[in-house]
């Protein structure tokens, strides 16, 4: 058999089936002189009244309730009369009816852009319309996730949060997409609804829709034209994984009870907690976005609460506001940093304005008192020991027993001794770690290989807190997409590392990694993986 | 014109839910009606990308206005609706 393509496995599992092609957003075809007005009028009105029917009817047919408003909005967007007006107007100025329909969105799309922050996010919700707008009056299919009546590979240069929201598990076998990296959206999304997925598959752009291929989510491998009885074999063994970690419950133990534990990152009490120890990783910046001054100490608690009632005694770790970068807050006013990956974000904002850092933490402790949780701190992008002291005294002050620190910026890595010194634990942000180390921007596609969690260096950092907490018998977990991969839970065992906090739907596979290896086979693998050359290497010794 | 001054009541500010809300409610009345924040210019308030271009968000005061048979109770209804918190009654949803 010809050898199979090859990517990064960034969601585990087998898959078989024919392939389909996400659909590609048409080119503006040249513009064409218009004879008939009344036609082109109709023309365009039909394509925008079919573009919202289609997503009217996604959004009916899909479960997820986020995604259904997603796409309920886009309906009224496409059926805007402002924007229906403005179409019609450049159509009887002369222009064809796709270039009215881009002309009328481009409008808006600017509106947005200026307005920024939420707004700005929404400018990929506008070109969706307007691709399926000019596709339809172009005479050309709506690009997209297709929709072709049974089960099938979706395959695709890369997926936006458009494509795939209310994206039906049942229907997509699995995940290629040519470009995309670990951390990317496709990986994130592809381990919380637990399909196979490979990106940065190159050899990807040569699949074509109906081509049978079969898929190993956790290899990153793809092999194309396989036979019927290899799509039989490849469905029984997804089917023996599937009910293997289906089988499995209780906490993260090595084949010889060795305890690694296996926590949830959460953003809100609505995600998933279920199979978990805990909460690993309590995102709390869903409560500032898009607000114009900082929640009030009541609502903060009440959010806090919801979260520790629904564990249940349960450890929470809870992570202080971690804005800042990727994840703005229009009123904190950080406008003109050049660089906000390096500039004031996480903790360093306690700079400014502690008391935004000492009031999340009274109503952190408020809700812990109220609820009776065992609620953990941790603060985000810290650099130093001595930060991280600060940190510990506001959050003892506030009554927290106990304080830690995320580990993200090679610096905290490197004196990670002195560290652990300040703090009750560490939790690695695998994410940001390799984002710093690499210097490789997260959302960068071009450098996803520099972001692979098997990356040597990255894996050495890990290896330095791993064998520090050990030696100061104390807690260090990580948090990032890596703790989802069951190919690294052994390694990440075997470097010492005591919790991994992950999606909980990513818990199953990972509980089955550890429960199949000793302590003693961990401990062998974090050795040859560290002595591995590259991260190919490093996979090799996994197998 | 008759016209009503209301802060936004919904917490994640004139967007997404609320904004839809707001819109269909809008889209459904008699009349047409115009909104505006100060200093802007007013838009249809049957316009979604009008009205998210806005960019009203909690706490931000805005105007809406109607003329003809009918425009007070048609504004008395939807200010009511842009005062409430239309995120309250959201199930499960993770931004």
């Amino acid at each position: 058999m010809a050898e199979p393509l090859r990517g990064i496995g960034v969601s585990p599992g087998f898959a078989a089936g024919p392939v389909c092609r996400a659909g590609v957003a048409p080119r503006l075809p040249a513009p064409r002189a218009v004879s008939d007005v009344p036609a082109e009028l109709s023309g365009a009105a039909s394509a925008l009244r079919a573009v919202a029917a289609e997503l009217d009817r996604r959004a009916s047919a899909t479960s997820d309730a986020t995604a259904a408003e997603i796409l309920r909005a886009q309906v009224l967007m496409a059926e805007d009369p402002v924007l229906d007006e403005a179409v019609a107007d450049a159509i009887r100025a002369g222009s064809d009816a796709p270039h009215a329909i881009d002309a009328a969105f481009a409008v808006h799309r600017q509106a947005f852009l200026d307005a920024g922050g939420y707004l700005a996010e929404r400018v990929a919700d506008l070109d969706d319309l307007r691709d399926r707008a000019v596709a339809v009056s172009s005479g050309l299919p709506m690009p997209g996730i297709p929709s072709p009546g049974h089960p099938f590979v979706l395959v695709a240069t890369d997926l936006a949060p458009a494509d795939t929201a209310g994206l039906d598990p049942a229907q997509v076998l699995a995940l290629v997409t040519e470009a995309g990296g670990p951390t990317s959206h496709t990986a994130i999304l592809a381990r919380s609804l637990g399909i196979p997925a490979v990106v940065r598959c190159g050899g990807a752009a040569g699949l074509r829709d109906g081509m049978v291929v079969a898929i190993d989510g956790a290899a990153g491998a793809v092999r194309v034209g396989v036979d019927e009885a290899t799509v039989l074999d490849t469905r029984r063994r997804e089917e023996e994984r599937r009910s293997r970690a289906a089988a499995s419950s209780g906490p993260g133990r090595t084949a010889d009870g060795w305890a690694v534990e296996l926590l949830a990152n959460v953003g809100s009490a609505a995600d998933p907690v279920a199979g978990a120890e805990g909460v690993g990783l309590f995102r709390t910046e869903l409560l500032y976005l898009d607000r114009e001054k900082a929640p009030s100490h009541e609502e903060q608690v009440e959010a806090y609460a919801a979260v520790f009632d629904a564990l249940g005694g349960r450890k929470v770790v809870v992570r202080t506001l971690d804005a800042g970068a990727d994840k703005p807050l229009p009123f904190l006013d950080q406008a003109g940093e050049p660089n906000p990956a390096l500039g004031v974000r996480g903790v360093r904002l306690a700079r400014r304005d502690p008391a935004l850092v000492d009031g999340q933490l009274a109503a952190i402790a408020a809700a812990a008192t109220r609820t009776g949780a065992t609620a953990w701190v941790m603060a985000p992008m810290i650099a130093t020991p001595a930060e991280a002291r600060d940190f510990v005294t506001r959050a003892r002050a506030a009554g927290l027993a106990s304080a830690g620190v995320m580990v993200e910026i090679p610096a905290a890595a490197l004196r990670v001794r002195a560290l652990l010194r300040e703090v009750d634990f560490l939790s690695i942000g695998t994410n940001d770690l390799s984002q710093y180390t690499f210097a490789a921007d997260r959302m960068a596609g071009e450098l996803a290989e520099l972001l692979d969690p098997w990356q040597p260096a990255l894996l050495d950092l890990v290896a330095a807190c791993g064998r520090a907490g050990r030696e100061a018998g104390k807690p260090v977990g990580i948090c990032g997409e890596a703790a989802a991969d069951p190919g690294l839970a052994p390694v990440f065992a075997g470097l010492g590392i005591s919790s991994l906090s992950m999606p909980a739907r990513a818990i199953p596979a990972v509980r089955d990694a550890l429960a199949t290896h000793t302590k003693a086979d961990c401990e062998r693998l974090a050795t040859a993986v560290l002595a591995a050359e590259d991260p190919a290497a490093a996979r090799a010794v996994v197998g | 014109m008759p016209s009503r001054t209301v802060t936004v009541g919904s917490r994640s500010g004139l967007h997404a839910r609320p904004a839809a809300l707001f819109v269909a409610a809008a889209g459904a009345a008699a009349l047409p009606v115009k909104i505006n924040i100060e200093g802007r210019k007013p838009v249809p308030a049957n316009s979604m990308l009008s009205v998210l271009s806005l960019g009203a968000k909690c706490g931000t005061a805005v105007t809406i206005s109607a003329d003809g048979d009918g425009a007070d109770a048609v504004l008395d209804d939807l200010a009511a609706l842009l005062a409430r918190d239309l995120d309250a009654d959201e199930v499960g949803s993770d931004g």
